[in-house]
């Protein structure tokens, strides 16, 4: 191990042919915030493949309440994944704690039992205090793991508002509720939330309390409509028995599928980026510097007509821009 | 002069077991020619955790801390020449407890005796293995009804059995305090009891039997006052429960019953022969009060905290209880606490603490469920974080390891072979032969169609013990007969508990020192540092894993724990896909040569061969020494109670594998 920085383009071809320990180590690259590491790590997202990054593998983003159990409901479906063939990696966002910075990470072995498989690859991130729920890195780090995984599933513990976050940077989003509990309900009602693509009850084996969360949902869901037109499923499944994971994985694939049908792919990864980048700045500029650069709608349409581009270099560009605006 | 009438003393044991069954053999029968009364069976870790001994998480524990148990043919060699009939033998054994019970069962009546004639316990508490030891298999549905099972069959059929030992005696080692101890093991008599009541296998007329049946396996602990009232409290409690709770009339069948082993938390590896009169102390905890008596007693050896004991040591740990026994005037007399204010006073504190945690518990549906949310796991390690904290400002002094460390040069420790036993290298290996001998030999299709028996018994809902005797009969491996019940009933990962708040020493000024430096570096190398703590082998020792990963992340580091029993592939996985900085291992069972050769071998294959590695853990120094040849960067022994220096110590392993200068932390 030394602090020489790895060579980009080499790199981001041993990602593409699914080298895990050059994954590994772009991961890390994601993660140095060093500026010669940053100008490295964006020349290596630049390298990447770009029909991976625009049409490629499926981002999906798992939240929910603690203790609704999402990482065993991610286990299960890693199962259903690695039964269809498909190669999965996982970001699991760990909260640090506040008091000392430091964190206890991942669920590693309950997300994946036999922790063997080559073509299961989890790095857990710590949210680090910033960012909301979700870590920084976590976009840029979603771009590399698509460029080798069919499958990047990002999980994130979601508490009320922090839950929109990861919804915004994947391709689909999936809540998993808490039976029982009626506060997701709530959110839901009162817009608090976002609404997801796919809502799953998990623990139906608990029986009624399950059931009637279910409904509960779907009565909701029906007054509720995705503003791109899709149709929000709410199913239920077990973890715990492994009922009702097919369907799941079905109904996230039906989403990507729609998102295909519709030609809104690429557009929605270009958004997701737009979202990490506009939500960037605010955390580093403030509503101020977005103004600077003109508003956040104007912002957004200009990112949707701009062309592709690292988002670390797309993120240094805008901010040149803040500060250019700043000095004057 | 006349002899005064003296009491019967208790069961005299020693914990004991090692290499193979006939070297195990003759162990027992030089300490039962000693004067032992009963025997108690350690077994090796792949027994415990039911893998044969050629699979490969065997690797290296084979014999390690205790028998290795492998089919019937071992069993028979391990009691060669001695009559189940008469003897008392404790097995300490659960997630496989069934097994060895069929196992002990099948060669009793190859012996000619019948099981109504046995006379023993297995310990088959799995509840406590999910919070300490870890040497469980399935999820606790599953454990509870095989638990359930072997309560019922022995009741009904091996009369004079103990088919269940709740055992405190982990749980204060995991660092309860008394009260935990009381409230969680009472907690899970509970769930035991409810769960063999509600299996209908024995009717409401013979539940005072079971009730009757129940005993536990205690820890005494140096503060030998508190443990005499802990164990009176445990009488009381437990008299009230099983009258109230399951309408025991008998006050015999109420009676607390109980065998200990005295602690090996506080017994030190600095000075070493300070444990002797540790143990003798703690001894007195569990004897002195009549009305609190252990039924049998076990001692550990006063080098327990360095490696294996030698026959020698266990004979001094056996002489220690035949002195109490046998010279002083203690068995002359009726209960000397009875009446005192002191004692009743502190009695009653501890079953009010008790009898309010067991409320909390019971609140969360009983000890099943606070166990699966992790609930009595974060309370052991939060009180274990104290104790160690307390050790490490020296406020909870120890003699010879945070005070008084000055010390000649011991004698005992000078010897060719250290002062401790080093298990035969060949053992692992003779096994292996062995075992295959044994397949050869055997009736295959009567193996498959006892294996079948098995299965369907453990999808049905039949009591899983004379099938597992059937096994036992037709020379069925002790793998064989758990990965059939692992095909069923899946396997399970407890929860780590470390996930606690930050304690006060997060806030002290080294603790915030520290910090500053481990952010610092992390700036400096670009990211967060990041550490993996990792269990390789068998071994469910946990304590140390844990608090370095508590502490890691009170200085600042990111940690990675994924708890007990990973292979070095997984490791090996586990450090690359994270990205860590760092590999910490911690091995107790003695295997840590085997296990750090494995976990090198794959982080090679992985690309992670500059990864530091450090690894914690009972290890004598010349090992210590062969470990650093291999590449380990530090080694780290129960006498090394520092916690904070441990945390910059690591600090500047990463530094110095990124070129970077060591930093001092005041």
């Amino acid at each position: 191990m030394s602090l020489a920085l790895p060579e980009p383009d080499a790199l981001a071809v041993a990602v593409s042919g699914r080298d895990r320990l050059a994954l590994a180590r772009a991961l890390n690259l994601l993660d140095d915030r060093r500026p010669a590491a940053r100008q490295c790590a964006a020349a290596f997202l630049d390298a990447l493949p770009t029909d991976k990054l625009d049409t490629g593998g499926h981002l999906i983003g798992i939240t929910g309440p603690p203790g609704a159990g999402k990482s065993s409901l991610t286990a299960a479906l890693i199962q259903v994944w690695r039964r269809r063939g498909l190669k999965v990696a996982i970001l699991a966002v760990d909260p640090s704690s506040p008091i000392t910075g430091g964190a206890l990470l991942g669920d590693r072995l309950r997300m994946h039992a036999s922790g063997a498989d080559r073509e299961v690859f989890i790095r857990s991130l710590a949210c680090r205090g910033e960012f909301g729920g979700l870590s920084a890195e976590v976009w840029p780090m979603s771009l590399a793991m698509l460029a080798a995984f069919d499958i990047v599933l990002v999980e994130t513990v979601g508490v009320g508002q922090k839950e929109i976050d990861v919804s915004k940077m994947t391709d689909t989003t999936c809540f998993v509720a808490q039976p029982a509990s009626g506060d997701s309900i709530q959110f839901l009602k009162a817009g608090i939330m976002e609404v997801p693509h796919v809502i799953v009850v998990n623990k139906e084996d608990i029986g009624m309390a399950a059931r009637k969360t279910l409904s509960e949902l779907k009565n909701t869901l029906r007054r509720q409509m995705d503003p791109e037109g899709w149709q929000v499923p709410a199913l239920s499944a077990s973890a715990a028995l492994g009922s009702g994971i097919e369907k799941l994985a079905d109904a996230l694939d039906s989403h990507r599928q729609w998102l295909l049908g519709q030609g809104q792919f690429t557009a929605r990864r270009q958004r997701c980026q737009a979202e990490w980048l506009v939500k960037h700045l605010r955390e580093e500029f403030g509503r101020y510097g977005i103004g600077l650069l003109g508003g956040e709608e104007a912002l957004f349409t200009a990112l949707a007509n701009s062309p592709r581009r690292s988002p670390i270099a797309e993120y240094d560009a805008l901010r040149g821009r803040v500060m250019d605006a700043f000095q004057r | 002069m006349s002899t005064p009438k003296r009491d019967k003393p208790w069961l005299m044991r020693t914990y004991s077991g090692h290499s193979s069954a006939k070297a195990s053999n003759e162990l027992y029968r030089t300490n039962l020619s000693k004067g032992q009364t009963g025997l108690s069976v350690a077994f090796d870790l792949p027994t415990q955790t039911g893998y044969d001994s050629d699979h490969p998480l065997a690797r290296g524990e084979v014999g390690k801390v205790g028998v290795p148990i492998g089919n019937i043919g071992d069993m028979q060699a391990l009691f060669d020449q001695i009559p189940l009939g008469q003897m008392n033998t404790s097995m300490t054994i659960n997630a496989t407890a069934a097994w060895l019970l069929a196992l002990y069962v099948a060669v009793a009546e190859r012996q000619g005796a019948s099981p109504a004639q046995l006379q023993g316990t297995t310990q088959n508490d799995i509840l406590k293995e999910y919070l300490s030891r870890g040497t469980y298999i399935f999820p606790p549905a599953p454990s509870v009804r095989l638990t359930t099972d072997i309560i019922a069959y022995t009741v009904k059929n091996i009369p004079k059995w103990n088919p269940t030992n709740i055992c405190s005696y982990h749980l204060q080692e995991a660092g309860a305090t008394p009260t935990q101890e009381l409230a969680y093991a009472l907690s899970t008599a509970i769930a035991v009891m409810d769960a063999v009541r509600d299996s209908g296998q024995i009717g409401a007329d013979g539940f005072e039997q079971v009730v009757g049946r129940i005993s536990f396996f205690v820890n005494a602990g140096i503060r030998f006052i508190e443990e005499t009232c802990k164990l009176r409290a445990f009488g009381e409690m437990w008299d009230k429960l099983t009258q109230e709770r399951y309408g025991a009339q008998s006050e015999e069948m109420r009676r607390f019953r109980y065998g200990v082993q005295v602690n090996s938390l506080g017994l030190t590896e600095a000075q070493p022969e300070n444990n002797v009169q540790r143990i003798v102390l703690e001894m007195l905890g569990v004897s002195l009060s009549k009305r609190a008596r252990a039924r049998a007693i076990q001692l550990p050896a006063w080098n327990e905290a360095l490696g294996l004991p030698r026959p020698w040591d266990q004979q001094w740990a056996l002489r220690m209880q035949q002195v109490l026994a046998f010279e002083t005037d203690l068995l002359e007399y009726g209960d000397i606490f009875d009446g005192s204010p002191v004692i009743a006073a502190k009695v009653k504190a501890l079953v009010d603490g008790a009898t309010a945690e067991m409320a909390r518990v019971q609140e969360q549906g009983g000890m099943v469920q606070a166990i699966e949310s992790g609930y009595v796991k974060r309370q052991l390690v939060t009180s274990h974080t104290e104790r160690m904290r307390a050790i490490e400002r020296g406020d909870l002094k120890i003699i010879g390891l945070n005070c008084y460390q000055e010390t000649e040069q011991s004698p005992l420790t000078g010897g060719v072979d250290s002062g401790i036993m080093k298990v035969d290298p060949r053992a692992e290996r003779e096994q292996i032969e062995r075992l295959n001998a044994f397949r050869a030999q055997r009736n295959t299709a009567e193996v498959k169609a006892a294996l079948a028996t098995l299965a369907e018994t453990a999808r049905g809902g039949s009591n899983i013990m004379p099938a597992s005797i059937l096994c036992a009969h037709a020379g069925v491996t002790t793998g064989e007969w758990s990965q059939t019940l692992r095909d069923i009933f899946g396997e399970y990962r407890a929860p780590t508990g470390i996930d606690i708040p930050a304690n006060d020493d997060a806030r002290s000024a080294r603790a915030v020192a520290i910090r500053t430096q481990v952010n610092q570096t992390g700036e400096e190398v670009g990211r967060p540092l990041r550490l993996l703590i990792g269990k390789p082998g068998l071994d469910g020792h946990s304590n140390g894993a844990e608090q370095i990963a508590v502490k890691g992340r009170d200085v600042g580091f990111e940690i990675v724990y994924e708890g007990i029993r990973l292979t070095p592939e997984q490791i090996a996985k586990a450090a690359l896909e994270e990205g860590v900085h760092l590999i910490g291992l911690s091995v107790l069972s003695g295997s840590h040569i085997e296990m750090v050769d494995d976990v090198f071998n794959q982080l090679g294959k992985v690309g992670l061969k500059d990864v530091p590695v450090v690894i914690g853990g009972i290890i004598p120094e010349s090992d210590a020494k062969l470990l650093k040849e291999r590449g380990i960067a530090a080694v780290y022994t129960p006498k090394d109670i520092d916690m904070n220096g441990i945390m910059v110590d690591i600090l500047n392993l990463i530094r110095k594998a990124n070129e970077l200068k060591p930093v001092a932390v005041v």
